[in-house]
């Protein structure tokens, strides 16, 4: 998912609550949407914003991996969808930044963050992509696990958040299916094709599951976050879930796996699987990805290569608004 | 090669190339609302080139796709003109590129509507759309960036003095261009010329711009005949699968 390891700023005990706060959570209990005028504690406004800021980053860092392709995609088509999908994750990046700025930050504030590294985004794009299996792979699953996390957060109790995952579950499933459908060209093409295919989840499968964060059962974060819904599901359910999802795929490719002890389990109802390797997932949040330094120059460049493009236009807005009042 | 076959290249070729340069920018743009927009720009150019090269190949007759015409050909059986392989550069040189683009390709296109060639009338009026909202869109960033702050009308200054040696290959017409007038195919690009200097002279008025006095044209790329250093790097990335891997489908 695109938000990892939010920490909750709040995990008081009922009976230390306010009436406000008391109220508040009785009506985020009764399913009600809190809007952006209503009270809210400054614990869920402080939360909200880390959660959102995250995800948005993650749709505007999210680009670079699949733009790496754009340039190379080997038909008129393939580029054509691929930069429909990239595009589309460039406005999910907007809706999200419209919906953190109703909690009172600016865009170009969670920017700065994001480039300064006090804001994360999600580990999975410190991955390279290094052939055109990897666009396939990424949308297979990269949007795949994306929207195991997006469906449930349509239901989030901060009314902005809640409709800009809306719009953006109905974009994601095109996402998927694209990368599926360039996943069962390669693994159905020729023998080089299909050894592309297999790489391509080999060096993606556990960033994959990587993406939902460790296990937080026991997570107070986790439970505070869950108690205010926004979040709906734990770790473990999500990934759980993706991995059911996404084995019987893989077998309908024709690829493996790479889990030796991936099994199904019939009295549990699930696949048994093994866990990703969560040093690596540390090292990757902690900069030490194949990418990192990649990403965060990329968009660094991009803000200051484009400082005087948004001085520019903005010094003519006010110089327009200026003609404008003279001649009035 | 058919005078239609030529020309049908020509259209694709400048879409295919220019699509390509703008598509480079996703994910690296100044602002987020145009990282959408040049995306939105190069998906209706690349949307373009399927039919103009499709149409191509069909006139060809030699079972070759639109595909085939964009990812095996070398530099020298490319017809798109220079100004559309030059490199991005900043994002105002883009811009500029685009703008002085967009101006010819609108006025090409409209008159392409009324083609004695339905397909190529059809295909033109669905471009047509596109193409008149690209070109409010880069005339708005020419002027908003060229009456902006001094450092951005410097830049814009610079771009608009190394593109417009550019400009006038738009408009050279040769016995291809003769041959397809005369089917009633297309126009004789120099009839554009009156009516692009009135639009770029007004849009360079009000980005405080200055037009270059010259009036010297680069040229050799809508005929094949010399293109720019810069299109075979295009190319090479461009078309590295299809050429890695001649045998593979997609
Ligand atoms: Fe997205
Ligand atoms: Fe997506």
């Amino acid at each position: 998912m695109y938000a990892q390891m939010i920490k909750s700023e709040g995990g008081k005990d009922p009976s230390e609550m306010t009436p406000e706060e008391v109220r508040f959570q009785a009506r985020i209990d009764a399913g009600e949407k809190i809007e952006p005028k209503d009270w809210m504690p400054e614990g869920y406004r402080k939360t909200l914003i880390r959660q959102i800021g995250q995800h948005a980053h993650s749709e505007i860092v999210g680009q670079l991996p699949e733009g790496n392709w754009i340039t190379r995609a080997p038909t008129l088509e393939r580029k054509a969808i691929l930069l429909a999908k990239v595009q589309d994750e460039a406005g999910h990046g907007l809706y999200l930044y419209c919906a953190a700025e109703t909690l009172g930050v600016s865009r170009d504030d969670l920017t700065e963050q994001l480039l300064s590294g006090r804001m994360k985004y999600s580990s999975i794009f410190n991955y390279p992509t290094l052939t055109w299996a990897d666009v396939g792979a990424v949308g297979w699953l990269v949007d795949g696990a994306a929207i195991m996390n997006q469906v449930p957060l349509q239901r989030t109790s901060y009314g902005p958040y809640s409709r800009a995952m809306i719009r953006i579950c109905k974009e994601e499933s095109f996402h998927q299916r694209q990368g599926f459908d360039i996943m069962m060209k390669m693994a159905q093409g020729t023998p080089e094709q299909k050894r592309m295919a297999q790489d391509a989840l080999n060096r993606f499968w556990y960033p994959s599951l990587m993406m939902f964060g460790p296990s937080d059962a026991e997570s107070v974060h986790s439970a505070q976050n869950m108690a205010w819904k926004i979040k709906i599901n734990t770790n473990d359910e999500l990934r759980q879930k993706f991995v059911d999802q996404t084995v019987p795929q893989a077998e309908y490719l024709g690829l493996t796996v790479p889990d030796p002890d991936l099994k199904w389990n019939e009295e549990r109802g699930h696949y048994d699987f093994s866990e990703p390797d969560w040093t690596e997932f540390f090292d990757v949040l902690n900069g030490n990805g194949p990418c990192n330094n990649e990403r965060m120059e990329a968009r660094q460049e991009a803000w200051a290569d484009g400082q005087w493009v948004r001085d520019g236009l903005m010094a003519h807005a006010a110089k327009k608004r200026a003609r404008k009042m003279a001649a009035e | 090669m058919s005078a239609l076959f030529e020309f049908l290249l020509r259209m694709g070729d400048n879409t295919l190339v220019l699509g390509h340069r703008v598509s480079e920018w996703c994910g690296h743009a100044p602002i987020l609302e145009e990282d959408i927009a040049l995306a939105n720009t190069a998906l209706d150019l690349i949307g373009q080139t399927q039919m103009w090269l499709g149409l191509a190949a069909e006139v060809e007759g030699k079972g070759r796709t639109a595909d085939d015409l964009a990812y095996r050909r070398d530099v020298i059986d490319f017809r798109n003109c220079l100004l559309t392989e030059l490199p991005n550069r900043d994002f105002g040189h883009t811009l500029m590129r685009q703008f002085l683009f967009d101006a010819w390709h609108k006025l090409m296109l409209t008159r392409l509507c009324d083609s004695s060639d339905e397909r190529v009338a059809a295909i033109a009026m669905k471009a047509l759309k596109e193409v008149s909202y690209h070109l409010e869109r880069s005339a708005d960033t020419v002027i908003g960036l060229g009456d902006g702050t001094e450092e951005s009308h410097a830049k814009m200054q610079s771009a608009l003095n190394r593109l417009w040696p550019y400009v006038g290959e738009m408009f050279e017409a040769d016995s291809v261009d003769d041959l397809n007038a005369q089917e009633g195919v297309t126009v004789n690009p120099s009839e554009l010329r009156a009516d692009y200097d009135r639009i770029v002279y007004d849009v360079m008025s009000d980005a405080t711009l200055t037009i270059p006095d010259s009036r010297f044209a680069h040229r050799g790329g809508r005929d094949g005949s010399r293109h720019t250093e810069h299109l075979g790097h295009m190319l090479a990335v461009m078309q590295f699968l299809p050429r890695a891997y001649p045998d593979a489908r997609w």
